[in-house]
């Protein structure tokens, strides 16, 4: 396995050209950002308004019209698990997924638990008032005592060192505490939830992890603008 | 004697004949076990303690859940025989995106066309066919989605096939003539036994979904 010091002339040639559509704060893109750091990647940045969506997506997501796109020799690669395993794939150095097979699948049916059920049941939380918010409270600590559960014996969800799942639960590691702040809910505390507290803790100031995160202040003024929005909209008239 | 390949089902689950197929396309032989959704197994509730659903593949003992999970494992485990896969990163990307797509699309839409009445389901009749659509765009002229050679994304998209006569019925309107490459692609995965042998007759899936929706009330 080539260490990641060394680039080979196979490696020059795979990284002619690549380039990363995201935005400065979405989590998804974020997802890639770390893949590609891990495995010592060179790619070109370019960030995009979602109000104003530049032609080039368009062209490269016409489904979705969303961010993350990697574009590799001109082929787009579109959804973050996707270009995840697309990444760890084409580039062998640090890898994300285990090599057996039931290994993987539990990796994968973690990642997919994170998008389909954890992360929804929290947003709810965030978005939701009164009676709505206490059930979507109920529905997100559920979530979360599984998630809590899967890091036993573990620092990482991929063991001693960060992987695919934890790269798809790194939103967690952010986003979580500062909902929590701007809408008044705590979902999690280290007494209920001693594991997931400390791979937080772990994600969050891990090298590469840490210096990727889009600046705080401007995520807080972001979530609460937002969070405006959907309390008028519930607003009684 | 244990078997070491079981399969957690019901039989009118798209999800499930998902993994029926994957396991006809290698060979498998397996134990197919039948569960009882208003009354579900101690196993299921053992081996799937966070969704509590079927399909689940229990392979020595070890369950493995989410029929596309199942369907990839089943594709690396028994790699020797029929991939699924292309081998090169892009076009495996490529098939990932695309049953994706179709796990994102198509199941909530085409419930509401037999769940629902009036506006909601001339809605969900108009997002069906735009998806389906875009899926033929993707199938372009080949014989499959996998190219020359059945796989991955035929495998994930085919089970709907299953209940598309209950659309139709209770949606009044003909698929084929939305999109007819789409039922020519079906037609054409059908003649394949392992397909065949894993989907039931589209008025047995009928006759149930009458029934389930009397049951539940949801006339």
């Amino acid at each position: 396995m080539a260490s990641s010091a060394t680039v080979t002339a196979n490696q020059l040639i795979i990284m002619a050209e690549l380039k990363l559509f995201r935005t400065w704060s979405s989590p998804f893109p974020l997802r890639v950002v770390w893949a590609l750091d891990f495995k010592g990647i060179q790619y070109d940045t370019i960030f995009e308004d979602l109000s104003n969506k530049s032609s080039l997506l368009l062209q490269y997501n016409p489904i979705y019209k969303k961010v993350p796109v990697l574009v590799h020799n001109g082929k787009p690669l579109l959804e973050s698990l996707v270009i995840l395993e697309y990444i760890d794939e084409t580039w062998k150095q640090t890898p994300l997924l285990p090599e057996d097979p039931y290994e993987r699948a539990t990796a994968r049916f973690w990642a997919k638990f994170g998008d389909d059920k954890v992360l929804p049941s929290i947003w709810n939380v965030f978005i939701k008032q009164g009676k709505d918010q206490e059930e979507a409270i109920v529905t997100a600590q559920e979530n979360l005592g599984f998630v809590e559960r899967q890091l036993t014996g573990k620092k990482f969800f991929n063991g001693e060192t960060i992987g695919f799942v934890d790269l798809a639960f790194g939103w967690l590691a952010k986003l979580l505490s500062l909902w929590e702040e701007v809408c008044g809910v705590t979902l999690i505390d280290h007494e209920k939830f001693p594991l997931l507290s400390e791979w937080i803790q772990n994600f969050a100031d891990a090298p590469i992890i840490k210096e990727s995160w889009p600046p705080r202040d401007k995520l807080i003024t972001k979530y609460q603008a937002l969070l405006e929005v959907y309390t008028s909209k519930e607003a009684p008239k | 004697m244990a078997h070491e390949v079981v399969l957690l089902d019901f039989w009118p689950s798209m999800f499930g004949m998902r993994v029926r197929v994957a396991l006809a396309e290698k060979g498998i032989k397996y134990e197919y076990k039948e569960e009882d959704l208003r009354n579900k197994s101690p196993l299921l509730l053992k081996m799937n303690p966070i969704h509590k659903k079927i399909p689940v593949l229990i392979h020595n003992g070890k369950p493995v859940c989410e029929s596309l999970v199942i369907v990839q494992y089943i594709d690396e485990v028994w790699k020797d025989k029929n991939p699924f896969l292309p081998s090169d990163p892009y076009h495996k990307a490529h098939s990932r995106f695309w049953a994706d797509f179709i796990e994102q699309k198509v199941y909530d839409t085409a419930r509401k066309i037999w769940a629902t009445k009036g506006e909601e389901q001339e809605v969900a009749k108009k997002e069906f066919i735009e998806t389906f659509k875009i899926l033929e765009g993707e199938l372009g002229e080949k014989p499959f989605f996998g190219g020359e050679t059945f796989g991955f994304v035929d495998i994930a998209l085919i089970t709907f096939y299953s209940w598309f006569y209950t659309y139709e019925t209770f949606g009044n309107f003909s698929i084929e003539a939305e999109c007819p490459k789409i039922i020519a692609w079906a037609k054409r995965c059908m003649q394949k036994e392992s397909v065949a042998n894993s989907l039931p007759d589209q008025k047995k899936i009928y006759e149930f979904t009458v029934w389930m929706k009397k049951y539940f009330g949801m006339d």
